[in-house]
């Protein structure tokens, strides 16, 4: 049996190749083939439109530049897509702050004898319905955007994007153990802040 | 073990990175604290609910790339060449 991955990289190759001669037809059918997936990974990052488009932008022209380099080890798709998160977390950076709230907020309350303050309480689940299921959706992006950047950051890599803790450290400058930290204070805070809004109510 | 230790401990306990005496700690603490059973499970779920986001076959499909962003990038392209 033939395996997938090295035919899919067979495809890719006379793009890429048409690429490298610099074919202007080239540079948009990768725009066109690739650029959906990559906005909604900017998107991810950058609840502001404008701010995932010029992510997108700034990823292709990227691109573009180091296609020379490509060596083909990874797919196409694995080599944007870790552009455009680079991309997205440069255009955060370069964004001013807003005033964040801090994690140590959004973390569970324990009493002095190390007790949870308040017990935790069972989630309703969700409906199987195409509605409920996009407005779930909308409340866990709309609450992971709630969080602070660096925990956000974190959390997008690896719990969304499914990146490993390596990757994740290389990408955002920092150690596998700081990712860990960051990882599970980030879920505890969007678990908190999902709480609300998912628990059951009165039988 | 504590709720404190527990909720520290409960990452590794998903990863299956916690020695087998901590984890029977911890095991054990599930068994004597229906709220930090119910928080593991919710905890579990947020991952969950995360990981939908971008696998949900009914989820925001990648749609077609905007033509003007399309043009926007071909037109970037040309400017710096």
């Amino acid at each position: 049996m033939s395996d997938p991955s090295i035919e899919a990289d067979r495809d890719e190759a006379p793009l890429i190749a048409r690429l490298r001669r610099g074919e202007d037809a080239a540079f948009e059918e990768l725009i066109r083939a690739y650029g959906g997936r990559l906005l909604a990974v900017a998107r991810r990052f950058l609840p502001v439109e404008e701010d995932a488009r010029d992510a997108v932008q700034d990823a292709f022209l990227s691109a573009f530049r180091a296609i020379e380099s490509f060596q083909g080890q990874a797919r196409l798709s694995t080599w944007l897509h870790r552009i455009v998160v680079n991309a997205a977390l440069m255009k955060l950076r370069s964004r001013s702050r807003k005033p964040e709230v801090l994690i140590e907020d959004l973390l569970p309350d324990f009493l002095e004898d190390g007790h949870m303050a308040s017990p935790a309480v069972e989630w309703r689940k969700p409906a199987d319905d195409p509605v409920e299921r996009s407005q779930l959706r909308a409340l866990v992006l709309d609450s992971i955007h709630r969080l602070p950047e660096a925990h956000r950051n974190v959390l997008i890599l690896r719990d969304i994007e499914e990146l490993d803790t390596e990757e994740t450290a290389e990408i955002l400058g920092t150690s596998a153990n700081a990712v860990k930290t960051r990882l599970h204070r980030a879920r505890q805070a969007l678990r908190g802040l999902l709480e609300p809004q998912l628990r059951k109510g009165p039988e | 073990m504590n709720c404190r230790e527990f909720v520290d401990f409960l990452m590794d306990y998903l990863d299956e990175v916690l020695p087998r005496r901590q984890r029977s700690t911890f095991e054990a603490h599930i068994d004597e604290c229906p709220s930090c059973g119910t928080y593991l499970e919710t905890y579990e779920e947020t991952v969950r609910l995360g990981r939908q986001i971008c696998s949900d076959p009914e989820g925001p499909v990648p749609e077609d790339v905007p033509e003007g962003l399309v043009e926007a990038i071909l037109a970037a392209r040309r400017a710096t060449n």
